[in-house]
């Protein structure tokens, strides 16, 4: 058996800007609801909203992992801390993960400005876990002035990130489409940016007139607005990393002056409250309620109740039996 | 839905490939029946030096570093990554070693401190078992 420190305690290392501390924490965020951990989170919460948290999305394969570790690179380079959060997907039978980020990163250790976490999706839609989004938190209270979250590359359904960064760089490989998939694809309008990566690619010049053309269709237009920017990248090349982080920069800029950050703030406050109420419903249900649910999902499946009904009837249950201690 | 259950945390684990050493069928397998089993593994990929792994480690926080050596180099690694995770205050990770190692060393390493030696004809259960238990043994961190 090993000492266990108090979370409370991890916290104030947190705040000075203690790996460990922060490594420590973000394990127990995962590993369930802890009312002393939680406590830790809600002191550390205070210390938040520092840094400028950037969404990176995009298909399997389209070079996120090798796009973030040069962008890494760049911010280094400019003097700023980097905090990273890979997300890969959790298998749906075992619930275990290979978390395959560190492969490509590899080259980023041993930088005490750099931070590097993976974590697995465990089952979570939208590409985006929720411990993901403490994870955040505690790298933005421990001082890291930029934090990468990089999701699981689902595709056509990862408007998630949109919802909890304050920058979305989606990134389209060439070759991996037409531009019906493109306009089918949500992650065309949830970009603040657009990166089109192995731009060394013969190939990668339609790709990106491809975006600039459906950019291009956008309704809204005009003096004041984001005009999302398409940003080729080559790492083969070492090309177009600097460019990114400008085009971020600017963006982050853009956000301050324009006073959408108010709104930005107030979208990744709402889906993290969203987020965290329905895991405490579903906790509620699995715990709580068992019996209940039981004796109602008999109801439902005889007819004599519907499924709507029934829902209504355990939230009603539920208000007297919720957990504070979530 | 998996893994809801609050009292299980998920079992991390670093597998890492050090040093002059391209055998990584391995690894690879052993990474699948863990993840198989449920838990969540960081692969390093290979040629990583201890430096590396140990700073990865203790960023992703892992409950069980994992190294395999085929290269016959585990006298000159253990000892390093060992130093290395009391120099930066992480000696409550577990460290286990796998691969091809003699019979003597690896009664020398386990007296350096490595907490257990699974070598390579260790059916992948016996590896799943092992990692349990000596996550169990340690208790809550």
């Amino acid at each position: 058996m090993i000492n266990r420190i108090p979370s409370m305690q991890l916290a104030e290392r947190v705040r000075e800007g203690h790996l460990r501390a922060i490594a420590r924490l973000i394990t127990r965020v995962e590993s369930g609801d802890n009312p002393e951990v939680r406590e830790a989170l809600a002191e550390l919460y205070k210390s938040t909203g520092n840094a400028h948290v950037v969404g990176i999305t995009g298909v399997p394969g389209a070079g996120k992992s090798t796009l973030v570790t040069q962008l890494v690179h760049e911010y280094r380079a400019s003097g700023r801390k980097v905090g990273v959060v890979a997300i890969d997907p959790s298998s749906p039978y075992s619930g275990g993960a290979i978390l395959g980020d560190r492969i490509r990163m590899g080259d980023l250790v041993s930088d005490p400005g750099v931070f590097i976490r993976s974590m697995a999706t465990r089952g979570t839609l939208g590409g985006l876990a929720r411990p993901a989004l403490d994870a955040v938190d505690l790298l933005d209270a421990g001082g890291f002035d930029i934090v990468l979250i990089e999701t699981v590359g689902v595709g056509q359904d990862e408007v998630d990130i949109v919802r909890a960064a304050h920058t979305t760089v989606v990134v389209n490989a060439p070759g991996l489409g037409d531009d019906i998939q493109a306009i089918k694809a949500g992650v065309l309008e949830i970009a603040d940016v657009h990166v089109v990566s192995k731009a060394d690619r013969p190939d990668s010049n339609r790709t990106i007139q491809e975006l600039k053309g459906m950019l291009m269709m956008s309704l809204e237009q005009g003096e004041g607005i984001w005009r999302v920017p398409v940003v080729p990248t080559s790492s083969e090349k070492h090309t177009g990393f600097g460019e990114l982080m400008a085009a971020i920069d600017r963006h982050a800029e853009h956000l301050k002056t324009s006073g959408e950050i108010t709104e930005r703030r107030h979208q990744i406050a709402l889906t993290r409250v969203v987020k965290v109420a329905e895991q405490i419903v579903r906790d509620n249900f699995a715990r709580d309620s068992r019996s209940q649910t039981e004796a109602l999902l008999k109801q439902v499946t005889q007819r004599e109740l519907d499924p709507h009904g029934a829902a209504v009837s355990l939230l009603k249950a539920m208000k007297e039996t919720i957990h504070e201690t979530h | 839905m998996q893994n809801n259950d609050k009292s299980a945390a998920v079992i991390r684990v670093m597998l890492a490939k050090i040093g002059l050493d391209g055998h990584d069928r391995g690894i690879k397998v052993v990474a699948r029946a863990l993840r198989d089993a449920g838990m969540d593994v960081v692969y390093t990929g290979l040629h990583r030096t201890p430096e590396e792994v140990v700073d990865a480690a203790i960023q992703e926080d892992v409950d069980i570093l994992g190294i395999s050596l085929l290269s016959g180099a585990h006298m000159h690694i253990f000892p390093k990554v060992l130093q290395l995770l009391k120099d930066k205050e992480a000696e409550d990770m577990i460290v286990t070693g796998g691969g091809v190692i003699p019979d003597d060393d690896v009664k020398e390493l386990y007296q350096m401190g490595v907490h257990k030696i699974l070598l390579q004809d260790t059916p992948p259960q016996e590896i799943i078992d092992s990692f349990r238990q000596l996550v169990a043994e340690r208790g809550d961190r």
